[in-house]
């Protein structure tokens, strides 16, 4: 994170704006999320929780952060 | 009253009856509940302690990251106190339905899924022809799928056939609180099936629940009947009863019903 660039990705079916260089991981932290109370999805992979540190986040990228809520 | 009274089914433990056993996982409990639609999380955790049940289901959905609010539902529900199944609710295509099971298995949890399909808007009813199909992709993937159908005896076959290791009919339309409109095929259902049958939606009232489990089936499953209940809990309490009696009366045995009075007491011995 040697710069503070900017890149598009859509997160949860919104674009935003986020700091060029962060992984899964360091994405998850910085919207405040538990990496391990969440499953990841990006672009259209399911990632494994204990690897987030390996997926860097790019530019275009898509990302679904999905957790269990109420059901039946 | 604490709530490991309420857990414990004595029935089991006094040989009245069997745990229930799904693909090796035993349950006392043969009442299985929905964690959706409570008014509160705090009601919702009450009623399901009430319910006795040790089963639950759960939806996968999108973290809504503009919210601080915590929604997540293993907030409030202990994951080691229950046993979370979670569901493929909202999903209309196979596709997608298989896209929620793994999801849900990433969460680390177990290998069950209840699969659900809808095919209809309107009526919430299956598409028993993706529900057939994603449950022999997931049963090959390794899932434990436990598939929600209709009441049709076929599909249920279909369903076992591709994998399955409960097979879900409905007893009436989700949240509609019909009760069981068709006993008659939900009996053909079990009698056919070597899996657990477990009837799955339309529940409304403890006397439904009563009359699913005198069917014979292997347990009930109900999430809107307790959720919208004015008292969750006391229904909870009621349901868990229901449930209980329903299979103690299946397995007793009902006597013959007739159209004509028998007396209870002697004819012989009155005075004159």
């Amino acid at each position: 994170m040697n710069s503070t660039k900017r890149i598009q990705v859509r997160l949860n079916g919104k674009d935003r704006d986020v700091t060029s260089g962060h992984t899964v991981q360091s994405l998850l932290e910085a919207i405040e999320l538990n990496p391990l109370a969440v499953v990841v999805e990006l672009n259209r992979e399911i990632l494994d929780r204990n690897r987030y540190s390996d997926f860097d986040i790019r530019e275009g990228d898509t990302i679904e952060v999905v957790h269990f809520v109420g059901g039946g | 009253m604490t709530t490991t009274d309420l857990r414990a089914t004595p029935e089991v433990s006094q040989g009245l009856d069997n745990p229930l056993e799904i693909a090796g996982v035993t349950f006392t409990s043969r009442l299985i509940v929905g964690t959706g639609k409570y008014t509160t999380n705090q009601i919702m955790v009450d009623a399901i302690r009430a319910s006795g049940a040790e089963m639950v289901t759960v939806a996968v959905r999108r973290v809504d990251l503009d919210r601080t609010q915590e929604e997540a539902i293993l907030h409030h529900l202990n994951p080691q106190e229950f046993f979370l199944l979670a569901n493929t609710a909202g999903c209309y295509t196979a596709e997608d339905a298989i896209r929620y099971a793994r999801l849900a298995r990433a969460a680390g949890f177990n290998e069950f899924v209840k699969l659900e399909v809808i095919g209809d808007d309107e009526t919430l009813l299956p598409d028993v022809q993706a529900t057939v199909e994603a449950a022999r992709t997931l049963s090959d993937e390794g899932f434990k799928v436990m598939a929600y159908t209709n009441d049709d005896l076929v599909t249920a076959l279909r369903l076992e056939e591709a994998g399955c290791v409960a097979v879900m009919p409905l007893a009436s339309p989700i949240g509609s609180g019909l009760g069981v409109v068709n006993p008659y095929f939900i009996r053909e259902i079990k009698r056919r099936l070597e899996v657990p049958v477990i009837v799955d939606a339309g529940v409304g009232t403890a006397s439904d629940a009563c009359v699913t489990m005198e069917q014979g089936v292997d347990g009930v499953l109900m999430n809107t009947a307790l959720a919208a209940a004015e008292d969750p809990v006391r229904m909870a309490h009621a349901m868990r009863c229901a449930t209980i009696a329903g299979r103690l009366a299946f397995l007793a045995g009902r006597m013959t019903s007739r159209e004509i009075a028998v007396p209870s007491s002697p004819r012989v011995g009155m005075l004159d």
